[in-house]
């Protein structure tokens, strides 16, 4: 048996069942912070959120599920068929495609890359396709303001969270996750992780995560008040659901990058207390609690408001802050905890 | 405006604004506000398993009384299908075989109904009554037609209540 996971037959079982494995978990954590975030926002306008449909209503999301599957699939006149169906699969897929590199700890991943964070940078610029997608395919006018935004949101706070990532890759010498988290394994524990180099950088990170989620108070693209719902006016049943999905794995994925690049990844921040894949999940589970959070207290900013903070604001600090983590990385500056791979701290 | 170097035009900064803002100060302190609501005790009702306090002048679900004999009160006056602003109900009577005058028919319609009170006010027998029911939705739009088997059905469901209501408003009329 041992030798049948060598040949091709048996590495590409092992590669499935380790997708399947990682496709459950998305699942069930989208399932779970979408009930997280209903709850959270709820208890901040000091409600109940739900409660009725089991304990704790811990089966709201499974009955909106069921009744987004049963309900009746409408498709607007006019709408180009193919690639209004095609959308929310893209969309749903990349926000599942880009798990593929994230690793749970040193060895809980499916495809241990080189490249791994140009590969996510990668995967979630793509996915602003489904969203343009859906909203061209619709013909209809809100879904198509929606997807323009949505694109232009993107694009904007895609820079700025690149030049971020430039940041660390320099810190670090390394696009691969586990060796990003393993640079931050230093003698100072909690403090020795990137969020105290990179301090400035976190929130420009977080703020730009939201953004390109599409998050309150970013969340133009479906502005309510103003697009019914953008891109998603002319979805129902399983394809709403799919965006819905891969918006909320899109979500938990910058929550994870977050947690690996600056926070320690699988890192223990308690000193003696052994690391692991628990310690991901929770950091994970931090954050969104902070999106919720976010969601709850931040008005939706204007659209032009939006695109100042991204261009005018964003892209000149964190472009700022690659040339002098480069300079601190070059010089060994503040005992040279800017490339402590080259100095060897 | 003074002129500053390289010949640009220097507006005058709020530098206490521009700090605030690059420290995200307002978003610290909404933060903070979140939180404190967030172990706030809710202020909402646990609704389906527990309800608000109720007037005992709540305009509900109609109802026609009895009195304690079992003969129903309504005497085919009319004047509550009169006075209905919303003209919600229908009255036919005649009268019957001991010669007293009833109504053959009471249908209200609930879709119509504006759940003013008025036709309460109206009656001078205390015959046809806004309950305190407010939980009579329908999943079609035909049962919401009421006639007078329904009414009477109300006023015997919810007798109990409804005396108790008319006694506790009675002081103030």
């Amino acid at each position: 048996m041992a030798e049948f996971f060598t040949t091709n037959l048996g590495v590409f079982v092992i590669i499935l069942g380790q997708c399947l494995l990682m496709a459950v978990f998305l699942l069930l954590s989208a399932y779970f912070i979408l009930y997280a975030d209903r709850k959270i926002w709820a208890a901040v306008q000091m409600r109940r959120g739900p409660n009725v449909v089991g304990a704790f209503g811990l089966l709201q999301s499974l009955a909106d599920m069921l009744k987004l599957v049963l309900k009746e699939i409408i498709v607007p006149a006019g709408a180009d068929k193919a690639v209004f169906f095609i959308a929310p699969v893209v969309s749903f897929a990349l926000a599942m495609l880009a798990w593929a590199v994230i690793p749970f700890n040193e060895s809980w991943l499916i495809s241990n890359i080189n490249v791994a964070i140009l590969f996510v940078f990668a995967v979630s610029s793509l996915e602003v396709y489904g969203v343009i997608m859906g909203g061209w395919a619709s013909n209809s006018k809100y879904p198509f303001l929606g997807s323009l935004r949505s694109a232009a949101q993107m694009i904007s706070y895609e820079v700025s969270i690149g030049l971020i990532i430039i940041g660390v890759i320099i810190s670090a010498g390394s696009m691969n996750f586990g060796q990003i988290v393993a640079s931050q394994d230093t003698a100072y524990g909690f403090f020795g992780w990137y969020w105290l180099p990179h301090l400035p950088m976190v929130f420009l990170f977080f703020i730009s995560a939201l953004a390109e989620t599409n998050r309150p108070p970013f969340d133009l693209p479906e502005a309510e008040s103003e697009l019914v719902a953008g891109y998603q006016v002319e979805y129902s049943s399983t394809p709403f659901l799919l965006f819905m999905a891969g918006e909320y794995i899109a979500i938990f994925l910058m929550c994870a990058l977050t947690t690996l690049l600056f926070f320690g990844g699988w890192l223990s921040p308690i000193p003696g207390v052994t690391d692991g894949a628990l310690w991901m999940v929770a950091k994970m589970g931090f954050f969104f609690f902070l999106f919720a959070m976010v969601k709850a207290i931040v008005p939706r900013f204007r659209y032009d408001q939006l695109m100042r903070l991204g261009w005018k604001v964003f892209l000149p600090f964190s472009l700022v802050w690659v040339v002098f983590v480069a300079f601190a990385a070059k010089f060994g500056w503040i005992g040279g905890i800017y490339a402590r791979w080259a100095v060897g701290v | 405006m003074p002129a500053g170097p390289w010949g640009f035009k220097m507006t005058q900064i709020d530098y206490t604004r521009a700090a605030k803002y690059f420290l995200l100060s307002d978003i610290w302190a909404g933060m903070r506000l979140g939180l404190k609501y967030f172990f706030a005790p809710k202020a909402t009702v646990n609704y389906p398993h527990e309800k608000g306090p109720l007037s005992p002048r709540f305009r509900g679900e109609h109802a026609l009384r009895r009195y304690p004999n079992g003969e129903e009160r309504c005497i085919a006056c009319k004047l509550c299908e009169a006075i209905c602003p919303a003209q919600a109900i229908t009255i036919d009577a005649e009268p019957r075989e001991d010669g007293s005058r009833r109504t053959t028919r009471y249908d209200i319609d609930m879709t119509k109904c504006i759940y003013c009170g008025f036709c309460q006010e109206a009656c001078p027998v205390d015959a046809i009554v806004e309950g305190p029911n407010f939980e009579f939705a329908t999943e079609t739009r035909e049962e919401l037609f009421y006639d007078k088997a329904k009414l009477l059905e109300n006023g015997d469901r919810w007798e109990a209540e409804i005396a108790r209501n008319l006694e506790m408003d009675a002081p103030y009329r």
